[in-house]
């Protein structure tokens, strides 16, 4: 098949960018849509022209480096995939397709289609953990977990950190990315300790990191190539305030751990 | 080197070794251990729980990663699942029998005390991995579930769903997090180790580069660790990321650390086939579907049919006819091999006769739709989603693709290499899983290097090796930076007319003709020739372009790929000496009446640990010789 792409070229994060209309034939509907950046870009090198930087390691939809908006949607049009997964069949032919890197303030573009998430570390580093020194723990069936709750911490932990739903909400809120972590861990009985100290702390983060507030579109949910429900951020919310109410930061003494 | 080759196993009965080794190394005193800086390359399930764990113990860490943030390792792929002995189920499994599957699987050329260690260990992953949170799959009464896996007898599989590597890293990622937050570990994401320094015969530090900037830089310390994952990607194809790489664990063989067993590599036999030359990878379909699945290609040659209508008299069940016993779940290695044999033979389907069925219809029809679907519901949605046939309907087609790299750097019990002070864990060191890895043994593996074995070793020779101070500046710092530029500049200089990813593409398709799932001495001697004068024109006719001080991906995978063209050389000449089959090495000339790998102990029980002596020089061969206090080699048979 033949397309026509519109890619956002960036030298870097200072320099301003713009979209280059790239034509290509011989397109499989095989291809995988990196696969179709990987065409062109052997294409421009062959050109001696630089070829169009995009971040991508597992091509299986699971490690989350790849992220780009694909006609206006994250990851492109198809639900629950990533673009790596995304495949041309679901193309019609000379389809014509606008590719741009995620677009949120705590996003910084890198470089063409790549973005700094650096933000997500952060966030996780503040709180997003169960401390358990190696050498601590208890024998593993020692907690019985009630089925229900191990399947719904799984549904919250399946997130792969891409950035969709930052790149999908109005606000660029990162409250999917939080609530999903929260969730996963405060609904395990190892997570318990810690759930008041982690909320109060990632949120904290998130807020400093430049991230928008949350205003129930919901776009998040939609754009999240591994259908993270938006019911946890519900859930985020009411932690959050239990947790202001019983436990003001400021009362936090050191991290035991310390020293 | 001679004498760096002591693997240092300790002595006293194989139940005992690893409880008084712990007991009886050195310790460094909790007020030395910040005085000791620590780097860890790579932050996979073997890294990130390394740097987790020796933050915790109180040393300074300093961590690196190309990815751009540490969660995204390859680790995050594995699927299937994580083995221990926990005897949960009750149904006999013990740590002597996890230990003798995993060194018979191995087809018993791994070392019988690290095997048995990594036993003994792997029932402690298990509980500090649900004290961090990881999200098992449990039964309705809240305990733990497992499931069963290739080549065994028990059911000692822990998983979660079908995502247990991401799990299991986020779990690490989420400890490594911790210590970053608290200022204990220095995380340096989207860096490149470019070159390890040694001075004074230990390695002091690494030379990396900035992968956004372009800026080299080095970094100094008292020991080193490389967590570098496997080397898979030789091939171009393989279940790998596209990252992945030799780079760091070949550059450290440059500079003096033997790489042990090179050319074990692992084909496993259940992946998507390729569809054509725009192919950038495969995607592996979990080992788990074979217990349902069955494979089967038609009888006769250039059977043009769509499966569904050919008849049942007219389907070659070759797994089920050669095996009775194990039939569609024998190892990896003989699954693979056997795919590739009716392949060759013209009997294979799909595009370009590269593929077997492996069909669910009689699984459907016992079991009914749901169970299939709860059993292996996303795996069908994937395949769906790569192929855009639906395996309810049809029959999916597989094909082995190479995944998994059982060579590596070779390591002493302590995970120390022929470097002192250089430590290999993970899947970058030469394994406890021999000449073929047994499925849900890998994430044991990283995880016990990273939690349980290395924050121990190393601190046994922290607190006796006498290290001059040296900061960056020192001459050898210098020297080698000096040596990755000019590297650099070469690449960038060649101003050829063919990408690093063309040269790629060639490289892995020799590589996987002569030296992939069998192998024979005239292919082999002709590889090592092809490789040389690919490697020439590499350097003389590529083409990188953009420059080095800015984000290049051109020039991250140029760069990966000359190594790759060095490396294969080695892994040529590995295959070639080794003049026995075993486990995934499957020589040709040497197969039984049956076409089994054949063994041969007497020769070749050792481990091939291979001295670095410049580009294209042939390389000196080191043996480790495997002895087995407990277990007697057998031939393995699944007959
Ligand atoms: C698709 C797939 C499925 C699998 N399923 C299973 C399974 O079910 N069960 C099982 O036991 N095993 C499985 N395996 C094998 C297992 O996942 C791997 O062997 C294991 O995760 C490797 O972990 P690692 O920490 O050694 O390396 P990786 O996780 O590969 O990590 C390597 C790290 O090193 C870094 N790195 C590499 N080179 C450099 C460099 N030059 N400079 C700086 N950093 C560098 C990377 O950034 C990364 O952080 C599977 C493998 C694949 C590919
Ligand atoms: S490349 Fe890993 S999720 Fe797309």
């Amino acid at each position: 098949m033949d397309l026509t792409l519109h890619v956002w070229r960036q030298a870097g994060a200072a320099t301003a960018g713009r979209f280059v209309r790239y034509e290509l034939g011989d397109v499989s509907p095989d291809m995988s849509f990196l696969e179709v950046l990987d065409l062109l870009n052997q294409q421009l090198i062959g050109r001696r022209e630089e070829p169009v930087a995009f971040d991508h390691d597992c091509r299986e939809g699971i490690c989350g480096a790849c992220g780009m908006v694909i006609n206006g949607r994250p990851h492109g049009p198809r639900a629950a995939t990533t673009a790596c997964q995304l495949h041309m069949r679901h193309f019609p032919e000379g389809a014509e397709i606008w590719v741009e890197p995620w677009r949120a303030r705590a996003f910084p573009v890198v470089k063409d289609l790549v973005v700094d998430r650096s933000a997500f570390d952060r966030i996780i580093q503040a709180g997003g953990f169960i401390t358990a020194r190696a050498g601590s723990a208890p024998e593993a069936n020692a907690i019985p977990v009630p089925k229900g709750d191990a399947d719904r911490a799984m549904d919250a932990a399946a997130c792969i950190g891409c950035g969709a739903c930052v790149a999908a909400c109005p606000n660029a809120s990162a409250m999917l990315f939080v609530a999903a972590k929260v969730s996963h861990l405060g609904l395990l009985p190892q997570g318990q300790p810690e759930r008041a100290q982690r909320v109060l702390r990632m949120v904290e983060v998130m807020e400093a990191e430049g991230f928008g507030a949350c205003s129930n579109h919901g776009e998040c949910m939609a754009a999240c190539p591994k259908e993270i429900s938006i019911d946890f951020i519900a859930r985020l919310n009411r932690d959050y305030l239990t947790s202001v109410f019983r436990h003001q930061p400021s009362e936090e003494g050191p991290d035991p751990a310390e020293g | 080197m001679t004498s760096a080759l002591n693997a240092r196993v300790p002595a006293g009965s194989l139940e005992t070794k690893w409880t008084r080794h712990r007991s009886e190394i050195r310790l460094v005193a909790p007020a030395n251990k910040p005085k000791h800086h620590i780097l860890v390359v790579g932050s996979g399930l073997a890294g990130a729980s390394a740097a987790a764990s020796l933050a915790e113990l109180g040393y300074g860490v300093s961590c690196f990663c190309f990815q751009d943030s540490p969660r995204r390792a390859h680790s995050i792929a594995a699927q299937g699942g994580i083995n221990a002995a926990k005897n949960y189920q009750n149904d006999g499994d013990s740590i002597f029998r996890l230990f003798y599957d995993t060194l018979k699987g191995g087809d018993f050329r791994a070392r019988e005390a690290n095997v048995y260690r990594l036993a003994e260990l792997s029932v402690n992953i298990i509980d500090q991995c649900v004290a961090q949170g990881v999200p098992f799959a449990r039964e309705y009464g809240g305990l733990l579930a497992n499931r069963s896996f290739g080549g065994v007898q028990v059911s000692r599989t822990f998983y979660a769903r079908g995502q247990t590597g991401q799990q299991l890293l986020l779990g690490a990622y989420q400890a490594l997090s911790r210590q970053i937050g608290r200022g204990k570990v220095r995380m340096y994401s989207r860096h490149e180790m470019l070159d390890l320094v040694v001075l004074d015969g230990a390695a002091r530090g690494i030379v990396v580069r900035d992968l956004v900037s372009g800026r080299l830089s080095s970094h100094v310390a008292d020991a080193v660790v490389l967590a570098t994952g496997g080397y898979s990607n030789i091939y171009y194809l393989s279940t790998n990321a596209k990252g992945c790489n030799v780079t760091a664990i070949w550059r450290a063989h440059k500079r003096g650390a033997a790489f042990a067993n090179p050319c074990f590599t692992q084909i496993h036999p259940t992946c998507i086939p390729p569809t054509g030359h725009h192919q950038a990878k495969l995607t592996l379909m979990s080992e788990s579907l074979r217990n349902d699945g069955r494979i089967w290609v038609p009888r006769s040659r250039g059977d043009g049919r769509a499966p569904n209508e050919v008849p049942d008299a007219e389907r070659d069940y070759y797994l089920e006819r050669l095996y009775p016993s194990y039939g569609n779940l024998v190892p990896r290695d003989v699954a693979s091999r056997r795919a590739k044999e009716v392949c060759d033979e013209g009997r294979g389907v799909g595009p370009g006769g590269h593929g077997v069925y492996l069909d669910f219809r009689d699984a459907i029809a016992r079991h009914g739709r749901h169970v299939i679907a709860e059993r292996y519901g996303n795996l069908f949605e994937m395949y769906e989603r790569i192929t855009g046939e639906d395996p309810y309907q049809v029959p999916m087609r597989i094909y082995p693709a190479p995944h998994y790299t059982m060579g590596g750097l070779w390591v002493d019990y302590n995970l120390m290499s022929a470097i002192p002070g250089l430590f290999v864990i993970g899947e970058a060191n030469f394994s406890e899983h021999g000449a073929n890895r047994l499925g849900a043994s890998a994430l044991m593996q990283g995880l016990a290097d990273g939690y349980f074995i290395l924050p121990y070793t190393i601190g046994d020779y922290l607190a006796q090796a006498k290290l001059a101070p040296a900061d960056a500046s020192h001459a050898a710092f210098r020297q080698v930076e000096r040596e990755v530029d000019e590297r650099v500049q070469k690449l960038l200089a060649a101003q050829g007319r063919r990408s690093a990813d063309q040269f790629h593409r060639e490289l892995g398709r020799l590589m996987w003709d002569h030296c992939g799932m069998s192998r024979n001495a005239a292919g082999l001697r002709q590889a090592v020739e092809r490789v040389r004068a690919l490697r020439q024109e590499f350097w003389e006719d590529v083409y990188v372009g953009g420059v080095g001080a800015d984000f290049n991906q051109a020039l991250e995978h140029a760069g990966r790929v000359a190594d790759f063209f060095e490396f294969a050389e080695l892994m040529c000449h590995d295959a070639l000496h080794r003049e026995e089959s075993c486990g995934c090495h499957f020589r040709e000339e040497y197969q039984t009446p049956e076409g089994e790998a054949k063994r041969d102990d007497e020769r070749f029980g050792y481990v091939a640990a291979w001295e670095f002596t410049g580009v294209g020089n042939p390389p000196v061969l080191h043996k480790e010789p495997l002895t087995f206090e407990v277990v007697h080699p057998s031939q393995r048979s699944y007959k």
